[in-house]
């Protein structure tokens, strides 16, 4: 049987130690009425040959595309050891960290993750991860609340070109307890810092600074920090972590540095996977450590004072504070903070800089060779690995020429943002090579240029 | 001994640097303004000694793969290879979750049976797949719940009712949704205290949350009256699917009268559990609430696979995920399904209750104290250790420790809260009748050891690569980065 490894003479002798006559019977404090259930539609067994075969199958029948699109998940090189490692069986089989002295593998690899994202943010203390980047993102709002000295307030500024991801699952999470977003004005694809003066920030809990923000573009974090700190809010920086090791960190930030920081883990050595499992990091100043939700793992000594590590600050969590916990998630995304944590250390500051460096040169590339397309321009500079571009007719059909051609041309930002018309998202990480670039801007002319997209302008 | 840290490993000007791209000039867009100017803290080290270390650290874990793990309401089953070998083929890894549906029909085909398949086993009118872990799946059910009655323009229905066995996140999550909480007893029996309940339920009644089995290790009962007094005065039943594994196949969820479920499908459905993640916990719910799902579902227009979204489905309660939820551990437990089939699935259930039962009847015989011994177990049962830990002062975690060293990780301990001295089994359906009878072994060998020399037996655990840990010193001297031991904060 698979996966069952019991002989019919063992289950003989399991049910006569129990007493039962048989299986059957140990189900009978079920009401017999409900013992029904016929599993109609399910399918019935197959080997694991077979099952490859659709698989593999079906695998097959996902086209191949070069990809120029970002908008949260982006390609980047993942090095073989990192999930060579992160699948062995002690990482992979392992459960939350709750008997310490029998996970201290999966401790110390903790307590090293909230180390480089801590350093990476800046700040002081990073949690073990939350979800995604967007479920982060609506932690850090609940967090800020909570810690905000403002009794009450409630809402919390962003910025107009926040992930469009971000703010459904804020909007999701955030309206059983009565938060409000409220978006901060722009210019020329970010905040625009001079019309900040007319914004009222009273029952303000928190300002979020993305950077880049969703466009790509690079927003004026310093001076937006000082703005929302001298008004009394807290600053949640909401960061992409491959972009830390080349721009200023929130920790950084103004005078005194954001308060907050949260993103989508993703670009640390997580495929691309059609959207997850990824995570999200959530890090914060030491003041803030007791309004963090999820789990945190410190180090300690044992009995003999040899050093080991534990997961701590317990009391915040909802299997002890029930009704009153901090939030009611129990899991981070462990796995994945294994396969970062080696990223991470694989490349360490410098490799990882380079990654950054290497995504920001191939996209202002990208971003030249499509211009040179007739009517194609880049209207908001500087960007970090993504950029708009803004194309002489409707995003979609063009997207759907450059698909059949096998590339993913990038993100129609028509539907979220329709004030920029007819606008396009693209971007291109360390993985696309010069020729990839060319073929694209190849491809772009083409697609404009077509009789049929000329109707469609 | 200790590994030492990654960071204490490092040398400056040492890389794994082959993994990184080829170096390019400094861009003239970027302001200095704008660049950091520091170095990150993140070690410089070689690939060697990246695999080293994480190999090092692997072994200091138990798991499933090495260990019996018998975590009580965890599930801690075999994670078949095949699921995580299929899952990671290059065509589903390299799939960017925005790209068109014509790309992503193979994937998509995966997840539309997925939640076909999902529908079957909880006997429901519809599903979604993007809740990533159990506690979204809870937030998912209460949030359509809440979303129903104000749809009807029933505004008053602000109160969820929670057995007092319920797992903690059960209220954390009412509260996430705005709801207030109202706790009920549970009897002598384990069962739900039915008087209780009728005096709790009335017009500001949103719904009820269950675990059936619940969480004490046996089956509700009376779970027919149960839903027939909540749906009688107006609200709906939530069901917690964390105890699937026990009636997997033998009991449809929907036919007990739940209105809503969750199931952990790094539970049931054997995805892994990764050192605490990534998990998935879609929800299922019947004809009522279906409207609300959380999207994007998949679904099928002119002979394809494509997503359901807000469009589709404007009264849904929204998205919990920034794209489609935790899609390859969907994958996995599409790949165990599809292997194990309609009656791999009933024995799935049938042997993990054996394996309870069998445990159960051992233990008994073995003179252990059992929480609710008139009762038949689940796949998951108690036994309470306050006999012994009054007699010796050995208690359930000074049992959980000495379990260690003889190479099983513990159950779960002091949970659920109703029982003393408690320590909560779950075998599941995988593993042999010489662990169990091992398992069995092991603790009657401490109780043994407790009674002669009782200080021996806190000294436990001895064969791990620390022993017990001040938790006190964790949480007090706050040692969180590496850091922040080179610097401490002020």
């Amino acid at each position: 049987m698979p996966f069952i490894p019991h002989t019919d003479r063992e289950v003989a002798a399991m049910l006569a130690t129990i007493g039962a006559g048989s299986l059957d019977e140990l189900f009978d404090e079920i009401p017999p009425a409900l013992r029904n259930a016929p599993l109609t539609g399910v399918p019935a067994g197959l080997n694991e040959a077979g099952v490859a075969r659709i698989m593999q199958a079906r695998a097959a029948r996902n086209v191949p595309a070069t990809c120029f699109l970002g908008a949260g998940a982006y390609d980047h090189h993942i090095p073989a050891v990192v999930w060579e490692l992160a699948t062995r069986g002690e990482f992979y089989s392992a459960y939350t960290p709750y008997q310490a002295e029998a996970s201290q593998g999966t401790l110390q690899l903790i307590y090293e993750y909230q180390s480089m994202m801590a350093g990476l943010t800046g700040l002081d203390v990073s949690n073990a991860s939350l979800y995604d980047g967007a479920t982060a993102f609506a932690e850090a709002c609940l967090m800020a609340v909570r810690a905000s000295r403002r009794p009450g307030a409630r809402r919390i500024l962003v910025p107009r070109y926040l992930s469009p991801a971000y703010r459904r699952v804020a909007r999701a999470l955030l309206k059983g307890q009565g938060l409000e977003l409220t978006d901060l004005p722009v210019r020329d694809g970010r905040t625009d810092t001079a019309a900040l003066e007319s914004v009222a920030t009273d029952g303000v809990a928190a300002v979020v600074v993305m950077q880049p923000n969703f466009l790509g573009s690079l927003e004026p974090a310093d001076a937006l920090t000082d703005w929302a700190q001298a008004r009394g809010a807290l600053v949640i920086g909401a960061c992409n972590p491959t972009a830390l090791a080349l721009l200023k960190p929130p920790g950084q930030w103004g005078t005194r540095g954001a308060d907050i920081a949260c993103g989508e883990g993703q670009p640390l050595g997580i495929p691309l996977a059609s959207g997850g499992p990824y995570f999200g990091f959530l890090a914060c100043r030491s003041a803030l450590v007791r309004q963090m939700p999820g789990r945190i793992v410190g180090g300690t000594v044992d009995g003999e004072g040899r050093p080991g590590f534990t997961l701590t600050l317990q009391a915040r969590e909802q299997h002890i504070r029930r009704t009153k916990a901090t939030s009611n998630i129990c899991t981070n995304q462990g796995l994945m903070v294994t396969a970062a944590t080696i990223y991470l250390s694989l490349l360490g500051p410098v490799g990882l800089r380079r990654v950054a460096e290497a995504c920001h040169a191939n996209t202002r590339e990208l971003a030249a060779t499509l211009s040179r397309c007739p009517g194609v321009t880049v209207p908001f500079r500087p960007f970090f690995h993504e950029a708009v571009v803004q194309l002489p007719v409707p995003v979609a059909p063009v997207l759907a020429r450059l698909a059949a051609g096998g590339i993913l041309g990038g993100y129609d930002l028509s539907a979220d943002f329709p004030e920029l018309g007819h606008a396009l998202l693209v971007c291109a990480t360390e993985q696309r090579t010069p020729e990839e670039i060319a073929a694209y801007g190849t491809a772009l002319a083409a697609a404009l240029d077509a009789p049929a997209m000329a109707a469609a302008g | 001994m200790r590994e030492p840290l990654i960071f204490e490993q490092s040398r400056a000007g040492r890389g794994a640097l082959l993994q990184a791209p080829t170096p390019v000039p400094p861009s003239p867009d970027l302001p200095a303004s704008l660049l950091r100017s520091d170095v990150p803290p993140l070690p410089e080290v070689s690939e060697l000694q990246v695999v080293r270390h994480f190999t090092r650290l692997s072994q200091q874990n138990f798991s499933i793969d090495t260990h019996f793990y018998p975590l009580g309401s965890c599930t801690m089953k075999y994670n078949p290879r095949a699921c995580n070998r299929l899952a990671m083929l290059p065509g589903f890894l390299a799939r960017h979750p925005l790209e068109p549906e014509a790309h992503a029909q193979g994937v998509l085909e995966c997840l539309f049976e997925l939640q076909e398949w999902l529908k079957a086993v909880t006997g429901m009118a519809g599903v979604s797949l993007t809740p990533m872990a159990g506690a979204q799946g809870e937030f998912a059910g209460v949030a359509m719940i809440d979303a129903y009655h104000r749809a009807r323009g029933d505004h008053a229905r602000r109160q969820i009712i929670v057995p007092d066995a319920a797992h903690g996140t059960n209220p954390a999550t009412a509260t996430m949704c705005g709801l207030d909480v109202v706790e009920i007893p549970t009897n002598a029996e384990g069962d739900v205290d039915l008087d209780a309940l009728r005096a709790a339920v009335g017009p500001a009644t949103a719904g009820i949350m269950l675990t059936n089995p619940s969480t004490l290790g046996v089956f509700e009962r009376r779970i027919t009256e149960i839903a027939a007094i909540v749906h009688e005065a107006g609200g709906l039943l939530y069901y917690d699917g964390a105890n699937m594994n026990a009636i997997l196949g033998q009991v449809l969820p929907g036919a007990m009268g739940f209105d809503v479920v969750h199931i952990n499908l790094h539970k049931t459905f054997s995805t892994p559990h990764g050192g605490g993640g990534p998990g998935a916990g879609i929800v299922a719910v019947n004809q009522r609430l279906e409207p609300f799902l959380p999207v994007p579902m998949v679904g099928q227009r002119d002979g394809r696979y494509a997503w359901l979204t807000e469009r589709e489905r404007p009264q849904s309660i929204g998205r919990l995920s920034a794209f489609m939820g935790n899609t390859g551990i969907l994958l996995r437990a599409w790949v165990y399904m599809r292997l194990l089939g309609a009656e791999g699935m009933r024995r799935v259930s049938a042997y993990a209750v054996l394996n309870a039962n069998y445990l159960l009847a051992r233990l008994r015989d073995a003179g252990f104290t059992v929480a609710y011994p008139g009762r038949r177990a689940s796949h998951e049962f108690i036994i309470s250790l306050k006999d012994v830990a009054r007699d010796t002062g050995v208690t359930a975690m000074d049992f959980a420790k000495a379990l260690l060293d003889r190479g099983v990780h513990a159950p779960t301990t002091y949970f659920p809260l109703l029982v003393p001295e408690c320590l909560l089994i779950e075998p599941t359906e995988t593993e042999a009748q010489d662990d169990l009878d091992r398992f069995v072994e092991a603790l009657v060998e401490i109780r043994a050891l407790a009674r002669r020399d009782a200080a021996e037996v806190k000294r436990a655990p001895r064969t791990t690569p620390v022993g017990r840990l001040d938790d006190v010193r964790a949480a007090k001297q706050l040692d969180v980065t590496w850091q922040s031991r080179r610097a401490p904060a002020a």
